[in-house]
């Protein structure tokens, strides 16, 4: 295996009330083609800012990524990010949607329809090609960002947050549905959550994060094969160690009954 | 269907009470029928401008006037809304002259205007272009202001660049409230319009004013108000359905999912 993507000593200051405040500190990561990694931590520990960093959306000034050897400077049709609140066009309906990241490559008009509409059969909503996205519920718009950032074939998938805005069962349905796409379309995904089991259930490798200043306080690899089972003993184990490195675990954490 | 029904009882019964009490006010006020005619009056001086072709005319020129100018205001105010919102350092020197040529009534303006270019259809539809102008750039600036930044973000990352930007997301993304603006100037132009007309013109629905007002037929007078006003409310009417088809599909809704 390759190093894929590297961020080299990266920091990244704002000046909040006057005063500075460190949001990434010397912040190291590689990461592999393939990988499925979770940024993991609690509320303004930087996940946001390093994810934007890595996609290029924020020129890191102190440090320096690379991807593929590039050093990133902008956003990159290869690398695309899917956004917490969906960021679909109100006024285009599923197809034109999923048809938009599509425009710019110089294909024929037949085969962009084309396209969208495979990806828009892979998250399984062909019934609704026309429908407009305030007529969808949230986790079809979610689908429908997905459908949209795979349509493009990009090699790297950025997601903030992306279900964290869904009720538990979606969620669960999505984190399925991304684990599967992740290992059918060989995709390398960075996303960012702080739901731990979330984290567990998806992820190659934890990033697990800490605030002020934001810092990679470990990362916990997740041995675990796929599909997983979350109500399995390795997966507590697993959860278990997560919650270790947060310093939430109870003193007893085992119990035995006889 | 109810909405239907309870909108056509207050526009009865509003109008009608309206009517009623002009009636009385004509018949026990005291004034001078040729200064104050009854409806029944104003509704013959009606038939009469029917009759003798110069109210459609009117309504024709004035239509026209109207049509020529407030599209012109919009195309400008839009395509300028436009660039000054997403050029936002250049609007913070224009916006302290428009608010300050805001106040100024067009009809301040009309001595100039009648200056520099006579009278017929020009200062009329100059009236209306100046007067539509100001609230579709407002809206049509602060709307480029309010657009999603994630819209810019996913267009970015698409690489979706100039000028493409503006046709694909910003011109869609303010449409809506553009919209709003189109409606607020649409009013205003033809408050406008019958004044300018009122001044500088030798037909439309102004003019008529002023010509019966010559002539002292006030039920000629009353028949034209009467039409300025149905036509403002058709207009308004007219533009609030399109407003509300796009808000549906815009995704804006407030009555729900639609039909
Ligand atoms: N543009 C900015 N200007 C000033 N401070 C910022 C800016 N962006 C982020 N910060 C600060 O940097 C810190 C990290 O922010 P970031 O959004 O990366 O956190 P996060 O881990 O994504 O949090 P959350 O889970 O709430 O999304 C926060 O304290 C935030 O207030
Ligand atoms: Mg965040």
């Amino acid at each position: 295996m390759t190093v894929y993507i590297t961020v080299k000593d990266v920091s990244q200051r704002y000046v909040q009330k006057g005063k500075e405040y460190c949001a990434l500190e010397h912040v190291d990561l590689t990461i592999e083609r393939g990988e499925f990694i979770c940024l993991l931590g609690p509320s303004g520990c930087g996940k946001t800012t390093l994810l934007n960093a890595i996609a290029g959306f924020l020129p890191v000034k102190e440090g320096s990524i690379t991807i593929d050897g590039q050093e990133v400077k902008e956003p990159s049709e290869k690398y695309v990010t899917i956004f917490q609140n969906y960021g679909l066009l109100p006024w285009r309906n599923v197809q034109k949607n999923v048809e938009l990241g599509l425009e710019s490559k110089a294909i024929s008009k037949h085969e962009r329809q084309q396209i969208a509409e495979h990806y828009i059969e892979l998250v399984g909503l062909r019934d609704f090609r026309h429908h407009h996205p305030h007529q969808l519920s949230g986790g079809m718009q979610q689908r429908v960002a997905i459908a949209r950032a795979l349509a493009t074939d990009p090699e790297i998938l950025f997601m903030d947050e992306p279900f964290g805005a869904l009720d538990a069962l979606t969620r669960y349905k999505l984190q399925d549905e991304i684990a599967e796409l992740q290992k059918s379309q060989k995709k390398t995904i960075l996303f960012v959550t702080h739901d731990i089991d979330e984290s567990v259930y998806l992820a190659d490798r934890i990033v697990v994060m800490s605030p002020n200043p934001g810092r990679i306080q470990q990362i916990i690899p997740v041995d675990m094969g796929r599909p997983r089972d979350r109500t399995s003993a390795d997966f507590f184990r697993l959860r278990d160690r997560v919650f270790e490195a947060f310093g939430m675990l109870p003193p007893q954490t085992t119990e035995y009954f006889i | 269907m109810k909405n239907i029904w309870k909108s056509a009882l207050h526009i009865t019964v509003g109008f009608g009470g309206l009517i009623v009490i002009w009636q009385l006010v004509a018949s026990f006020g005291g004034f001078n029928p040729a200064l104050f005619p009854s409806p029944w009056k104003a509704l013959l001086g009606f038939g009469e401008l029917v009759g003798n072709g110069s109210l459609l005319l009117g309504i024709k020129d004035s239509m026209i006037r109207f049509l020529i100018g407030y599209s012109a205001a919009v195309v400008l105010a839009v395509a300028l809304g436009l660039l000054l919102g997403w050029f936002s350092h250049i609007w913070g020197f224009v916006n302290p002259v428009v608010q300050w040529l805001r106040p100024i009534s067009p009809l301040a303006w009309m001595p100039f205007i009648v200056l520099w270019f006579g009278i017929g259809d020009l200062p009329a539809i100059i009236i209306i272009l100046y007067a539509a102008f100001f609230p579709v750039l407002l809206t049509t600036v602060s709307g480029v202001a309010k657009v999603d930044p994630t819209y810019l973000k996913v267009a970015r990352n698409f690489g979706i660049r100039q000028p493409q930007i503006f046709f694909k997301i910003i011109f869609p993304a303010v449409f809506p409230q553009v919209m709003n603006g189109l409606r607020l100037a649409l009013g205003t132009a033809w408050v406008f319009l019958v004044a300018g007309e009122m001044v500088g013109a030798q037909s439309g629905l102004g003019y008529l004013i002023i010509d019966s007002r010559n002539n002292l037929r006030a039920d000629h007078l009353m028949a034209v108000m009467i039409v300025i006003g149905v036509i403002g409310f058709l207009l308004d009417t007219g533009i609030r359905q399109l407003e509300k088809l796009v808000s549906k599909n815009w995704g804006h809704s407030l009555s729900g999912k639609g039909v």
